[in-house]
This record gives structure tokens, C-alpha cells and sequence, in this order.
């Protein structure tokens, strides 16, 4: 009964909201306009840079120069495409992310998960902060003096004991210390944004710290884990100063021994950065068409994996508990 | 004007319908209902006839002491949070644990599978046996297997309903057990737990999609999995809604009959609905522990009946 006579005195059609809210002062709305246009130069200036390298792209881009390796000349026909650049970047960044990823994901589990000693978590935290403030021509130079070393001699080439210390070991070893502290602060976040309660869940079902991170904790980090690895690798992508430095810089792989893969590795060579960098308009190669193909399969590769990243972060934030 | 707390969820329908007889009025189980203001009302009556939906009337008769708080002590530093408490838990009943928030219930829930131990700065004094044993000498995991708890909030692992089960089977040997020769326990647990019917063969629905009594549910189903002695939950309807805390509350009374299940609520009509045996705890300490008919109607110190009353809390 008492539903059928509910309070009558039902509030009346709201007034429109611009009627309510005072007027903003002058200086918001300013600001307001400014926020509003910078915005807007951001999306431009990304706008821009795509669209101009996909027209140069679209341009230059012929698939005979993904099947064809660097030669020396002077013209374009004879300068062949960047076959060896591309592959070498995919190596490289394979062997990086090898490292950075079993050992990121190791530090970020006990930062977040152990800790203990306080004073041992604050150390490595503000170590790998400083690794990721190192510029990484620095990080190069002290990859050139700890490869030159004759115990590490046997990851690049070297003849009478003097070793050439430059290789794609070597160069994605240092290439590793780049993408590091990437995955280390994504996998973090990952983990420390788990709610505690699901932990002692786990706990509370008789299960040891080990298994509960390896089980629950690291799979629900998923996401953040690929955010990790796929920002880290952009970054190793990205690098130039690194391989000029410890790859040798040579635009085709030049092997050293006779072992398949293993030669590759221990030999040297480029990736697509130095290719760019090479045949900028400033740079030795002087072919900047060759350039602005390279630049654009570079600019795809990169913003292929930030779509990735979308993705993956979208998805965790899909599948969340009530915290 | 008075004033009036939501009628208790009822059950609807019962296979077992051995409520207490209804009262004359519509009932609300507990007295805090009927506490308006000046509280000598039908709450210190003893003989007020307490009504709604008791889920049955006796304990079952075999009741078996599977735990036992012997002068137990749990402090945070130097903050007291429970202090000096000795009660038993048994099996074939379901023990609840009533009291103002910050009282010291779920310390005392939490230390009886040693869950506390997670906090560092967590000091003990008193035992806790679990069958005559003295639960500080027992491996935690092994402990945690035998008294097992389910949390306020829902929380199954980002996996599916069956791997969400089967992670409390899977030994952390090198060997896991492969995916059929769990499958019978799996369906037996969630069976268990009433999910099983619901969920039918769609046991590889990412658990974190189901509905939140349902994801609650499959906590319990998980907690069952590992066939504990001891089932602790800790407010675990808190975060659901009627319909759901309903068919929690009837699996709770259902469950009784093969672990002991002690219940922390701040629900003083979930406690009379469910519990055969209630203790009320303030300040750290047990006030008063007796049937959930004794503490609800003839309770024995005033603190008890004030809270019950709902005067306090």
C-alpha cells in the first residue's frame, strides 16, 4: 500500500546547467584555450609526422628493398635496400629483450613482492632509476670497455688476443640495460596494483609465496608484462647510439667463425636506425630516399607495438577486482 | 515514528524448512528493529518471541570440537586487538563472530589459519589447537590447507572457474596433475558449493566475469577444494547483494555438517539466520559466547544486549 503512495513532491525538470554554474573567471577560461590548442598542436604534430613519412613511405618504399642488402654506390639503383639492417634490428632487440625481460621481471617481483632488506630494495631501486637516466652513448662506452676485456673475448671476434669487443652480443647486452628499468616499472605496477586480499587468498588456501606469484600474481600482471616488454623493446629499437658504438656499424652482417647463428652473433653489424643514420642527407651514405623508407618500416614497427600496449592495458583494465 | 531496519532476507522456499514458528508480526530476527530510542522496549523482555527466518531450529546433533582458542592474545605492535579470547569450534556448527567494528573478530579469524603472521609487527600469546594440536607447530601451508578462509571481497584468480579450483588441487611439485584426472574434484567442489548446476560445462568462463555472488561462491567452492577442516569467512557477503547473500547464507547452513565454519559479520541478522552459536566481542575481548537464541534474546551481560538492540555498534 505505501507504495502506491509515495511522496508526491517529485523534483521538478532540472534547470539547464549553464543556468546553475556561475560564470568561469577570465583567467580559467584562458586557460581552458590554451589546454584546448596545445592538444590540438600535439595530435597536429603526431598527425604530421605520420602522414608525412607514410607519403615519403608509400614513395620510396619498394619491396625489392627488403630483399636486398646494402652494397656501396652512388645512386639508388645501385645502393641496394636494408635486408641485413632490418634483420639485424629484429636480432638485436631479440637478444635484448631476452635478458631485460627474465631479469626485469625477477627485480620487479622481489621490489614488489620481497623487498627485504629495506635498505637492499631502496639500493636497487635507485640503481636501475639511474640506469634509466644514463644516456645510452654512455651506456656504450662502458659496454666497448667491458667487452674489450679478454674474459669476454669469446662473444665477439679477436685475433692475437686483442679482441675487437663489438658484436651483437655485446650490443645487446648493453641494449638490455635500455629496456630494463622499462619493464622493471611496468611489471611493478602490475603487480602492486593487485589488491592484497587476493594474495592472502592464496595464502589462505595453503599455498607458499612462490607459488602464489608464480601462479596468480604473474599472470594477472600479464598485461604488464607485455606493456613492459613492448615499450622496452621500442626503446631498444629506437637506439642508435648503442649500435654505432658496439655493433660495428657495418650495414651487412660480417660474420666471424663458422658456426650458423652463432657467427652472426659474435659478428657485427647495423640495425635500421643506423641505416637511417647513415643515409641521412648528413651522413655517409647520403641516399635520402633510402632513408625515408627505412625511417617509415621503423615508424611502423614502433607504432605497431604502442597499438600493442593499447591493447594490452585496455585488456587489464577489463578483468579487475572490486578493490 | 518508528524507525525501521530492512526485514531480513528470507527464505522463499525451502527444502529445509525447519524455520522456527513465525511470530505474530512481520519479523525482524534480531531486536535492533525495535530499538527506538529509549531501547526498554520489547528488547529486554526476555520473553519476546524472537521470529523470521531462523534457516532451521537444533544444531545438528553431532557436534565435534575441531578448534580450540585457549587464552589467545593478538596484538599489532603495542595495540591490542584481541585480548585473551578461549572459545571452541566445532564441527556440525557454524560459529559466528559478532561485534562493532574494530573489535577484534577478524584478528581472531584471521589467526586461527595464521594469516596474521603476514603482518610484521603482529605479537601472539595463548594457543590455538586444531584437533589437539598446537597450530604454532604446524607447517602455516599445511595449516592454511586444513583452515581455509573466503574474503569480504570477491576474489578468484584472473583465470578460468576450473583452474581457479584446480590451483588449490595442483601440489607444488614439479609434477602437476593433469587437467582430467582433477576434473572430478573440480565438479565436486563447485558442486559443493552450488555453482556447478549454474555454471553446467562452461567450466573455462574466465571466473573474473562471473557475477559477484557467483565469484563468491567459486571463493568457496576454492576454499572446499582443498576438503579443510575449518572454514573461516570473513564478511562474506558484505559486497553482495540479497539475492546472493541469500543462497550464501543457505550453502553456510548447508556446510555445517562437514567443516566447522565460523562466520565474521556485521550483520546481526545474518548471524541469527545462520549461526547456531554467536560470540560477541568489544574491545578485543569476548563479552559473551551462548546459542544464537541465548544471545540474541536472553543475552547475559548488558553490553550484549545493547549491542544486539542495536544501541551501539
Amino acid at each position: 500500500m505505501s507504495l502506491l503512495e509515495l511522496p508526491v513532491s517529485q523534483p521538478g525538470p532540472r534547470a539547464p546547467r549553464a543556468a546553475q554554474s556561475p560564470p568561469w573567471r577570465l583567467i580559467d577560461r584562458v586557460g581552458l584555450a590554451v589546454a584546448w590548442l596545445l592538444g590540438l598542436l600535439f595530435c597536429a604534430l603526431a598527425g604530421a609526422l605520420v602522414l608525412y613519412f607514410l607519403v615519403q613511405g608509400i614513395k620510396y618504399v619498394r619491396p625489392s628493398l627488403f630483399l636486398t642488402n646494402p652494397s656501396p654506390g652512388f645512386t639508388a639503383t645501385a645502393t641496394g635496400g636494408f635486408l641485413d639492417p632490418m634483420l639485424g634490428t629484429m636480432l638485436v632487440s631479440a637478444i635484448a629483450m631476452a635478458i631485460a625481460l627474465p631479469i626485469g621481471i625477477g627485480v620487479a617481483v622481489w621490489l614488489s613482492e620481497y623487498g627485504r632488506p629495506a635498505a637492499l630494495a631502496r639500493v636497487a631501486e635507485s640503481t636501475i632509476e639511474m640506469i634509466a637516466g644514463t644516456p645510452s652513448i654512455v651506456l656504450a662506452l662502458f659496454g666497448i670497455l667491458l667487452f674489450e676485456s679478454p674474459a669476454l673475448g669469446f662473444l665477439s671476434r679477436s685475433s692475437e688476443g686483442v679482441v675487437f669487443g663489438r658484436s651483437f652480443f655485446a650490443a645487446g647486452a648493453m641494449l638490455s640495460l635500455v629496456a630494463l628499468p622499462l619493464v622493471v616499472s611496468n611489471v611493478r605496477e602490475g603487480l602492486e596494483a593487485i589488491p592484497d586480499h587476493v594474495r592472502e587468498a592464496s595464502y589462505a588456501l595453503g599455498k607458499t609465496k612462490f607459488a602464489t606469484t608464480r601462479r596468480v600474481l604473474l599472470p594477472a600482471a600479464r598485461p604488464s608484462v607485455l606493456t613492459g616488454a613492448m615499450l622496452g623493446a621500442g626503446r631498444v629499437i629506437g637506439d642508435t647510439a648503442i649500435i654505432v658504438v658496439l655493433l660495428g656499424a657495418t650495414l651487412t652482417f660480417d660474420r666471424s667463425g663458422s658456426v650458423p647463428l652463432l657467427s652472426t652473433l659474435r659478428g657485427t653489424g647495423s640495425t635500421l636506425t643506423y641505416y637511417v643514420f647513415y643515409n641521412a642527407p648528413t651522413g655517409e651514405g647520403n641516399q635520402p630516399t633510402k632513408a625515408y623508407a627505412a625511417a617509415f618500416v621503423l615508424l611502423m614497427i614502433v607504432l605497431a607495438l604502442n597499438v600493442g600496449v593499447d591493447i594490452a592495458t585496455r585488456r587489464s583494465r577489463r578483468l579487475r577486482w572490486s578493490s | 515514528m518508528e524507525f525501521l531496519t530492512p526485514p531480513p532476507v528470507r527464505r522463499l522456499t525451502g527444502e529445509e524448512s525447519v524455520t522456527e514458528p513465525l511470530g505474530p508480526t512481520r519479523g525482524l530476527p534480531a531486536p535492533p528493529g525495535n530499538g527506538n530510542g529509549n531501547g526498554n522496549g520489547n528488547g529486554s523482555a526476555p520473553a519476546s518471541p524472537l521470529v523470521g527466518g531462523r534457516r532451521r531450529i537444533a544444531s545438528t546433533p553431532l557436534a565435534i570440537d575441531r578448534m580450540q582458542a585457549e587464552a589467545l592474545s593478538v596484538a599489532y605492535g603495542r595495540k591490542p586487538a584481541v585480548d585473551s579470547v578461549s572459545l571452541p569450534i566445532r564441527q556440525g556448527e557454524v560459529l559466528a563472530l559478532i561485534g562493532p567494528s574494530g573489535c577484534g573478530k577478524t584478528t581472531l579469524l584471521r589467526s586461527l589459519n595464521r594469516l596474521t603472521e603476514l603482518n610484521k609487527d603482529v605479537s601472539q600469546s595463548g594457543r590455538i589447537t586444531l584437533d589437539e594440536v598446537d597450530i604454532a607447530t604446524l607447517d602455516p601451508t599445511a595449516l592454511r590447507r586444513r583452515v581455509t578462509m573466503v574474503f569480504q571481497q570477491p576474489n578468484p584468480f584472473p583465470m578460468s572457474v576450473f583452474d581457479n579450483v584446480a590451483y588449490v588441487l595442483r601440489e607444488q611439485a614439479a609434477r602437476r596433475p593433469k587437467r582430467a584426472a582433477l576434473r572430478g574434484a573440480v565438479r565436486d567442489a563447485l558442486a559443493r558449493a552450488g555453482l556447478l548446476d549454474e555454471l553446467g560445462d562452461d567450466l573455462d568462463h574466465p571466473a573474473l566475469r562471473l557475477s559477484g555472488g557467483q565469484q563468491q561462491r567459486l571463493c568457496i567452492a576454492r576454499a572446499l577444494a582443498a576438503d579443510p577442516e575449518v572454514l573461516l569467512l570473513d564478511e562474506p557477503c558484505s559486497a553482495l547483494d540479497p539475492q546472493s547473500t541469500q543462497v550464501i547464507e543457505d550453502l553456510i547452513v548447508r556446510l555445517r555438517e562437514d567443516v566447522a565454519v565460523v562466520i565474521v559479520t556485521h550483520n546481526l541478522q545474518q548471524a541469527y539466520r545462520v549461526a547456531d552459536y554467536v560470540a560477541f566481542m568489544y574491545l578485543g575481548r569476548l563479552v559473551e559466547y551462548g546459542t544464537a537464541g541465548q544471545l540474541f534474546r536472553t543475552a547475559r551481560e548488558q553490553r550484549t544486549r545493547e549491542y544486539v538492540r542495536g544501541e551501539f555498534g
